[in-house]
């Protein structure tokens, strides 16, 4: 690498263009010269001007391309084809009353418990890849073996992708350009495509559908959702995707869960709501810090699941109308209420 | 004892971050000191001290904060010694971006916020860049896209940091980061003959020495003009 020009690297390494915006090296016309070369030839002022340290730059190039080389190769098989949770104890340090927990890509499991009963410790658990080497002791397993260290280490390697109720846009950019955006820093290939695909999908998640023109930072709370949801599942590196409950407004929950799925995450969701908690095959109970068990969703929770969607589809339309302003009959509805 | 040395620009989250780390290690039994080190004003120290933390803060008023931090490092560690801390955390933000309290062969920690813009890896110096970890927080309010682009833009200013997600309200991450941070075999009497990983920048003018006077004719020592005509291409 050291013998390369700064016209090589380009074109072997793409990416490196990213590292020399980033630390703000302007490199136009000194292409035909080696990295260490165009550094050499930088005057000592505009290195103080740009507080740029000389010495450590060679190897902090090295050692980019090869993270990136990593990742990129880590993409071509995302890697994770099962998670297994091994239990810890609890605050008052009881031993967690289940035997193992593995969830598998395309699989939702639900996280249900009171507020600051342990869910956050739980996802740190898992993003951490614990070793019962934190408070809970608990253990991670990724395809039934000891995680490999970069999930632990490495800033491109995340486990898990968060999509919670709280999040908001903070950058100015149109909807296409955000997702050029994410796809350059994925280093995704066919980026037109991708963006394409997702602007789709969240489309049809969205109640109202939105263009690739639309300023992010002015969607609605739902169109939000929806364009978050299908780029996390499009777009992201993290095999495991946490929803931290989604509002039942402006998006359709179940489609996005599907779209989560087809793109075979591994689902994990904490919700209060009991339309998303019996969606999900499994549960698992948090309680004092613990997992207090891991239930099965059961027929007749399943069956109930169904009056229950029936029940929201009322109250849906019923507040559908009321926004048009129309006046509710009870004729209207008498059919529905049969459960 | 334990230096660990955390910086970031302001309303990033460091004090929250400091607090969620001290958290876990007082149930491993690791008795942990701050100085909080700030400009013209800071509270943190009541945070500290409700938290039964043992801290002492330090403005530097007049000086450039960086300057007075590394005038004053010294006696910081003599004071966490003799209060017989296992670790002692120095929390100082960083004002212009410029310049970074980092030293060698101690732990340095850098605290950025997502909230601040993706461009923000590209505008902070040393401060960033010369961090052996780097925690982000904020998380929990944006776009994972935008977590992932600040994550992947920082690590491409500085590879060799570990990247952190670490919620200063929550507490999520704030464990695994203070696993990093201390290691009971380190022993620090004294920083007395350390170094700067970044030497702070070579300014000294008029308007340093309390010139108030606007005009060329008042202006000595490093100056330094904005170039006004447009370049011929």
């Amino acid at each position: 690498m050291k013998e390369m020009t700064i016209a090589q690297l380009l074109e072997k390494y793409p990416f490196v263009t990213e590292f020399f915006q980033q630390n703000r090296l302007n490199i136009t016309g000194f292409e035909q010269l080696t990295f260490a070369d165009y550094l050499q030839q930088l005057d000592e002022d505009e290195l103080e001007e740009k507080a740029i340290e000389l010495q450590k730059l060679p190897e902090e190039l090295a050692l980019y391309i090869e993270q990136m080389t990593a990742f990129l190769g880590l993409n071509e098989d995302s890697g994770v084809h099962s998670l297994t949770i091994l239990p810890g104890k609890d605050k008052n340090a009881v031993p967690e009353k289940f035997t193992k927990l593995t969830i598998f890509p395309s699989q939702v499991v639900a996280i249900v418990g009171p507020t600051g009963s342990g869910k956050s410790r739980l996802l740190a658990d898992i993003e951490w890849a614990a070793q019962n080497d934190t408070p809970t002791g608990r253990s991670i397993l990724i395809n039934d073996a000891l995680p490999d260290a970069k999930w632990r280490y490495s800033p491109n390697n995340k486990l898990v992708a968060q999509l919670s109720q709280n999040m908001n846009f903070v950058i100015d950019l149109s909807v296409k350009e955000f997702l050029q955006l994410h796809a350059q820093s994925r280093m995704a290939e066919n980026i037109k495509e991708i963006s394409g695909k997702i602007l789709a999908a969240a489309n049809r998640l969205a109640g109202e559908p939105f263009s690739a023109d639309t300023p992010v930072t002015s969607l609605s709370g739902g169109q939000s959702r929806a364009l978050m949801i299908a780029d996390t599942a499009i777009l992201s590196a993290s095999p495991i995707v946490l929803i931290d409950e989604i509002e039942n407004a402006g998006i359709d929950r179940r489609k996005a869960l599907e779209v989560l799925l087809s793109q075979d995450k591994i689902v994990l969701m904490a919700t209060h709501d009991p339309l998303l908690a019996l969606m999900a095959d499994r549960r698992i109970v948090i309680r004092n810090g613990g997992i207090h068990a891991v239930l099965e969703t059961t027929q007749e929770e399943k069956a109930l699941l169904q009056k229950m969607n029936s029940l929201d589809t009322i109250m849906q339309s019923a507040r559908r109308e009321l926004r048009e302003g129309k006046t509710l009959h009870t004729k209207d509805f008498l059919s529905d209420f049969r459960l | 004892m334990n230096l660990v040395i955390f910086s970031g620009p302001p309303s990033s989250g460091k004090t929250s971050v400091i607090l969620k780390v001290i958290e876990s290690f007082k149930k491993r039994a690791v008795a942990v000191g701050v100085v909080k080190f700030d400009c013209l004003y800071t509270d943190d120290d009541k945070l500290y001290e409700k938290a039964g933390i043992p801290v002492k803060k330090g403005l530097s008023g007049a000086l450039c904060p960086d300057h007075f931090f590394a005038s004053n490092i010294e006696d910081v560690v003599k004071w966490g010694n003799k209060a017989g801390l296992d670790l002692l955390i120095t929390e100082s933000a960083g004002l212009c971006n410029r310049c970074s309290p980092y030293l060698t062969g101690v732990k340095g920690v850098c605290i950025i916020d997502n909230l601040s813009g993706i461009n923000t890896p590209k505008k902070i110096g040393p401060m960033l860049k010369s961090a052996d970890m780097v925690a982000i927080t904020k998380g929990d309010i944006v776009s994972q896209a935008e977590r992932e682009v600040f994550a992947s833009r920082v690590s491409a200013v500085n590879p060799k940091a570990m990247v952190m997600h670490v919620n200063g309200l929550s507490g999520q991450g704030a464990y695994e980061l203070s696993t990093m941070l201390y290691d009971e075999k380190q022993s620090l009497s004294s920083v007395q003959g350390m170094k700067l990983r970044f030497p702070m920048p070579s300014a000294m003018c008029s308007y340093c020495l309390g010139e108030t006077r606007i005009g060329e004719s008042y202006q000595m020592g490093n100056t330094k003009k904005m170039v006004w005509e447009e370049k011929e291409k």
